[in-house]
């Protein structure tokens, strides 16, 4: 039985990028404020001692900063028809523990979506009619670029991003991304150096008549102070990056950029190692209470709030609703609620390219140190008469070779012996790799819901992701792909190796953590569970913020987007909720 | 925990030193109610787990020779490097048996236990502890039964052509499925040869010097625009590096 | 526990309570705001209130050399603060060090510098104090060992090394130096720990602010001399240091991260600005010592460490970044003398202040784990002698006394 605590004005579950923007920006008005995290507190220096952050073993093969998956995890399956079994170790994607979340050991790629994309579905239909694939069920968002816009602002400027504008507003920038939509600002950091295979890249890309630019970093290119008064460090390119925590303060994230400045508050609480059980609603159903949680020595606790913001990854904030019994649980057969719906991924593809002659020290670099394309991402290119919607973002990112995962060998190579071994050497320094991150585009059939056979060690049921990748996405991959190897082409390779996503989506080998959709927003509570300001349809106290609210995933990296929809979400409380609290707000 | 008393350490390096620490998790790990900036612990460091005993901790002798003689197989010497036995590959997988990987620790190991689709990845009920101790008893009987030897007794081109058969599941060994068996030693050796030298196997960064990785550095900055240019930097480990030693 | 705001060698505070009238109470809503001011410069409630509790209800331990003094209960509580004081009682313990009924108070309470307080500035300190919650909170302030529990061994002290006496101005120095004057060996205290303490624990007074060792940290030289002190930092750099905790020299941590967080991140900007003017109306320095040689052994594994170990945020000329990781180049503390604190940051590691400004916090880590005596010694050594930095060898023998000092 869980003892009752005082109420608190604000809970929020999850202390990542998403909800920690949030408790800041609330604590600041004044409101108590208390943060939920399922994991540890975080520290840079003592956690990323910079003299044992540099460990494969532990951090990308044992991976030490994910969720424990015994702690909690998902089942998965590719097909209604099959019985979902649980991911015992993560291998497609790596959910995040502890305070700064899967933002710690993220590669820091920070994009804007494109204004197209936040009314994607009436655009595409715009532009294809009937030609747009009828598997698909892509969705507009309820918002417009011009409500997201300082939002993703706000998000740059707090996360240090660097970057060069491509439109800045309305006029095209040379040595940006033309594509981006018109933004009100220059990045606040200059791009990042570049190593010498994005360097390559960018020169193939040019002379054939595309519009390179720096991938935008949150891996700071010099010092910088954010809006909160919080310092980060000049990124050095250590190439421990991606699955790893930075040790010098260089990386963005929360417990880099927010955390500090936030724990400072008086009226804000972090509970650490406290894992929220479900969201508490009234006996209507059309407010939440509070919530209920668990803290390490196994005691429950009922935290009563009038306000409660849930922000933990994807996964969880579905899995929170569905438990909670918030929205109508989605029901593939018959087409019906809301919660578990438009659950989509992303399409990751890729060339790789062996060379005699070259050395790209592959060892040094980053997670978003590298130069990209946007040619043939998204709706950039003509898609009439090619039978699929969507693209990639196709760019040369040198996240860091460390040699356990990192030691790539031709097809035909043996996996050991001396031949093997050869091979290794001859490879390690000269191997580079077109990387093309394109969109997952959702469909009725792909979706989140709770497993009847597998539970969590509270005796819950784990989440049940049930994906494959449609038709739709696999054509694109090939198609994508397909171009990328005309650049690859160009750069004179001794041997290449086009590697465009195929299905069936598995659990064996790393792919990205760039999840989305299940509890989405929008502009109609038939389709969707929360209304442009992540306030929930029909339960007005109750915000849910992430990716679970993207109706479909365009090729980008996800977390400016989260990040930008958490200053959103916060700017709706402070701005409109609390003028109204109880009600849904109406503008 | 247990495996304490059997010699596990967030490290001792510093044997040399007048005294070394032997912390757990970082404390600050351990706050609930966080309340303030967390205050700041002296020496409080969240430090690689390893062993430092000699010996084998999880193998029996019987075990370690069969191990060794398989990496040595998988990683043979040659002009480029030692060989994986030489390299502390067995030494490795040993370490990494007794410690929170050799029984999937950290992992839901929840039944019911069903072998899935490929795409549903490895589905075993086995963690690594039983995977090794199954795997060798199925191996040295079948070698046994084939050629009245060990493995580690086999001629090399016996002990490729058995190692062969088991990467394709040409053998059937009793417990565990021989493809599994030969891919989860396969991933430790590869996971031994290449790790930081800490953990007992990549002795003298023997795989960094061979492959040109500088290992464990932390700033590029004045490296990262020399394009297309050999480095030459002296590797360097977690334990620290030979240009650290006094010279003279 | 609170162990080295309050260092200085010899002890702390024994306010004991008799029987007298109660204190007045404070009518002026402007006396009280001043004197809430001049306790926050005096950072009162560093040795007065134990963190979380409440304010100035004593209880604080100070750590001295020889023994433990604990912070008294200064509430206007009549059992067990100061309820039954009077101002002049409370004059008397500022300016001479005698509590009341004649009990001689311990150096850990800074009289030598707070007898130069002006009685107007502890009229007000008197009216705040009265205006502080009551709080039933027995101390028991004396906690040092035979013979230094002994009150009367404090005639003596007393005779060697304090000269009692309010601030008086230089007429030859501008109204700004005087006052920077007068809070700096005042209320502000700084004294008693950058000044260099004799064997009893009294200042060595023609050493002003020299620097010290205490207990395991260096206060360094705060004197205007431009190699050990901070001669090279400008007026505004020395405001923002005080104002933020950092400028783009150094970042306070240790006990000084306690007084720019409880202390001087409160002062005004002219106060500060006069603190600065004052402390930079120093001599010049001296010669700067030669540096070792950059070809020793110790130099040449020193630099390797440095790359591999402090660079990724020191930087690789060891500049730093502002606000962020200390810069070592032409650093008052690298150049000190005495590595104490060099030594201790990189076994223990430590956190940097966060003031309101600048909130980040960042820590140094701790590499006791990582790196031997040998390899500390030999980095140290090398920092400070590289980038114009000269100062002598690290010893071995020096970080493992320390290590050894220091271990939990």
């Amino acid at each position: 039985m869980a003892k009752k605590l005082p109420s608190t004005d604000v809970v929020v579950v999850g202390l990542g990028w998403a909800g920690s923007i949030i408790a800041n920006e609330l604590a600041d008005t004044g409101l108590n404020v208390i943060g939920f995290e399922r994991g540890p507190w975080r520290d840079t220096a003592t956690d990323f001692n910079l003299a044992s952050a540099t460990d494969e073993l532990r951090y990308n093969r044992r991976q030490e900063l994910m969720l424990r998956t015994k702690q909690n995890t998902c089942t998965m399956r590719n097909k209604e028809s099959e019985t979902a079994l649980p991911m015992r170790v993560w291998g497609s994607f790596h959910p995040g523990n502890g305070t700064g979340g899967a933002g710690n050991h993220w590669a820091g790629i920070t994009f804007r979506f494109q204004p197209t994309e936040f009314r994607l579905h009436s655009y595409l239909t715009e532009r294809y009619g009937k030609e747009l694939p009828a598997e698909l069920t892509l969705q507009d968002w309820g918002t417009t670029w011009e409500e997201m816009e300082p939002h993703y602002d706000a998000f740059e400027r707090l996360a240090g991003v660097s970057g060069k504008a491509g439109n800045l507003n309305g006029t095209i920038v040379e040595g940006g991304n033309p594509f981006e939509g018109a933004r009100s600002k220059e990045y606040p950091n200059p791009p990042t150096a570049q190593t010498y295979a994005p360097t390559l890249f960018a020169e193939a890309a040019k002379n054939l008549g595309y519009k390179p630019f720096p991938v935008p970093s949150a891996l700071a290119s010099r010092a910088y102070t954010n809006q909160l008064g919080v310092t980060m460090g000049p990124c050095t390119f250590c190439g421990f990056c991606t699955n790893y925590g930075c040790g010098n303060y260089s990386k963005a994230s929360a417990i880099v950029n927010v955390l500090p400045a936030l724990i400072r508050k008086p009226n804000f609480t972090a509970k650490t190692n406290s894992e929220v059980l479900k969201v508490t609603m009234d006996s209507t159903g059309t407010r939440a209470t509070g919530i209920i949680y668990v803290d390490s020595s196994g005691q429950e606790w009922e935290q009563p709030a009038e306000i409660v913001v849930v922000a933990a990854f994807i996964f969880e904030n579905v899995r929170l609703m569905l438990l909670s019994g918030v929205g109508e649980p989605y029901n593939p057969i018959t087409n019906t609620g809301t919660t578990g719906r438009n659950y989509a991924y992303q399409t990751a593809n890729s060339v790789k390219m062996f060379f005699n002659d070259k050395n790209f020290n592959p060892y040094i670099g980053g997670g978003a140190i590298g130069m990209g394309i946007d040619e043939f991402n998204n709706d950039n290119f003509d898609h009439s008469g090619l039978g699929f919607v969507g693209g990639g973002s196709t760019r040369v990112t040198p996240i860091g070779a460390a040699p356990i995962d990192s030691r790539p060998t031709p097809p035909g190579t043996p996996a050991w012996g001396a031949k093997w071994k050869k091979a290794t050497v001859d490879n390690y320094l000269s191997t580079m790799s077109i990387g093309c991150e394109a969109s997952s585009y959702s469909t009725r059939n792909n979706y989140l819901s709770l497993d009847p056979n597998y539970k969590d060690p509270h005796g819950r049921p784990l989440l049940r992701i049930t994906f494959d990748f449609p038709e739709n996405d696999l054509k694109m991959a090939q198609y994508v792909t397909n171009k990328v190897v005309e650049i690859a082409k160009t750069m004179n390779p001794r041997e290449m190796v086009p590697a465009p996503r195929k299905g069936p989506w598995a659990n064996t080998s790393y792919q990205s953590s760039h999840i989305v959709g299940g509890f989405i927003m929008g502009a109609d509570p038939k389709n969707s569970s929360v209304n442009k300001h992540l306030q929930v349809w029909g339960v007005p106290n109750l915000f849910v913020v992430g990716s679970s609210a993207f109706p479909q995933n365009p090729g980008y990296n996800p977390t400016g987007t989260v990040g930008a929809l958490a200053f959103k979400a916060a700017d709706a409380i402070k701005r409109l909720y609390l003028q109204r609290p109880g009600e849904m707000i109406s503008v | 925990m247990t495996e304490q008393s059997k010699g596990l350490t967030r490290r001792q390096l510093l044997k040399t030193s007048a005294t070394t620490l032997a912390a757990g998790a970082a404390a600050s790990a351990q706050a609930a109610t966080v309340i303030g900036t967390p205050k700041w612990l002296p020496f409080d460091h969240n430090g690689p787990m390893h062993y430092d005993s000699p010996g084998w901790q999880f193998f029996t002798a019987e075990e370690a020779a069969e191990v060794e003689a398989i990496v040595e197989q998988l990683i043979p010497a040659d002009e480029l490097s030692v060989s994986g036995k030489d390299a502390g590959c067995a030494v490795f997988i040993d370490r990494q048996l007794v410690g929170d990987y050799g029984d999937f620790g950290r992992l839901y190991m929840e039944g019911p236990f069903t072998p899935g689709t490929p795409a549903q990845a490895d589905q075993s009920p086995l963690v690594p502890r039983e995977r090794y101790r199954i795997g060798l008893a199925g191996l040295s009987k079948y070698c046994q039964a084939t050629f009245q030897k060990n493995f580690s007794a086999l001629a090399p081109e016996q002990r490729d052509k058995v190692l062969t058969d088991l990467e394709k599941g040409a053998i059937t060994l009793e417990g565990i499925e021989a493809k599994a068996f030969f891919q989860q030693v396969l991933d430790n050796t590869m996971e031994g040869f290449f790790a930081d030298p800490i953990y007992g196997g990549n002795r003298d960064m023997v795989s960094w010097k061979m492959i040109g990785f500088p290992g464990a550095r932390y700033d590029y900055r004045d490296y990262i625009g020399l394009h297309n240019q050999k480095l030459n930097l002296t590797p360097i480990s977690i334990i620290g590096s030979s240009a650290w030693n006094k010279k003279g | 526990m609170k162990t080295l705001l309050s260092l200085s060698a010899m002890a702390l505070l024994g306010l004991t309570v008799q029987a007298a009238h109660a204190g007045t109470g404070a009518d002026s809503y402007n006396l009280v705001e001043k004197g809430r001011y001049l306790a926050v410069v005096g950072d009162c409630t560093a040795c007065h209130t134990v963190p979380g509790k409440a304010p100035f209800s004593g209880g604080v331990a100070i750590e001295t050399p020889f023994g433990k003094l604990v912070g008294a209960n200064i509430t206007p509580d009549p059992d067990t603060g100061l309820g039954h004081w009077t101002f002049d009682d409370f004059q008397k313990v500022m300016s001479e060090g005698h509590s009341k009924g004649g009990k001689r108070l311990y150096g850990a309470m800074p009289f030598t510098a707070y007898t130069k307080v002006r009685k107007e500035d502890n009229l007000a300190l008197w009216a705040y104090l009265q205006t502080i919650e009551p709080v039933n909170n027995p101390v028991e302030t004396n906690q040092l060992p035979f013979p230094f529990n002994v009150r009367t061994s404090l005639i003596g002290w007393n005779m060697l090394n304090f000269t009692p006496g309010e601030f008086t101005p230089n007429a030859e120095k501008t109204p700004q130096w005087n006052r920077g004057a007068y809070l700096v060996e005042g209320l502000g205290h700084c004294g008693t720990c950058h000044t260099p303490k004799n064997l009893i624990g009294g200042d060595k007074n023609d050493q002003f602010l020299a620097g010290s060792n205490l207990q395991g940290w260096i206060a360094p030289d705060i004197t205007a001399n431009a190699h050990s002190g901070i001669g090279q930092w400008s007026n505004e750099e020395i405001v923002e240091y005080l104002k933020t905790g950092a400028n783009r020299f150094d970042i306070a941590s240790g006990p000084m991260a306690e007084a720019v967080e409880n202390s001087t991140q409160h002062w005004t900007d002219e106060d500060l600005m006069a603190v600065a003017v004052y402390l930079k109306d120093g001599q010049p320095a001296a010669a700067a010592p030669q540096p070792v040689a950059a070809d020793t052994p110790a130099m040449v594994a020193g630099k390797a460490i440095y790359a591999d170990r402090c660079s990724a945020c020191h930087v690789p000329n060891g500049e730093g970044v502002k606000n962020l990781f200390p810069k070592l180049a032409a650093a008052p503390l690298v150049n000190s003398t005495d590595p104490t604190s060099l030594i201790r940051v990189v076994l223990a590691g430590s956190r940097a202040g966060g003031t309101e400004a600048a909130p980040t916090g960042p820590a140094m880590p701790s590499f006791a784990w990582n790196l031997s005596d040998d390899n500390i010694a030999d980095v140290l050594t090398y920092v400070r002698n590289t980038w114009g930095n000269a100062a002598p060898a690290v010893s071995v023998g020096e970080v493992s006394d320390l290590r050894g000092d220091l271990h939990p």
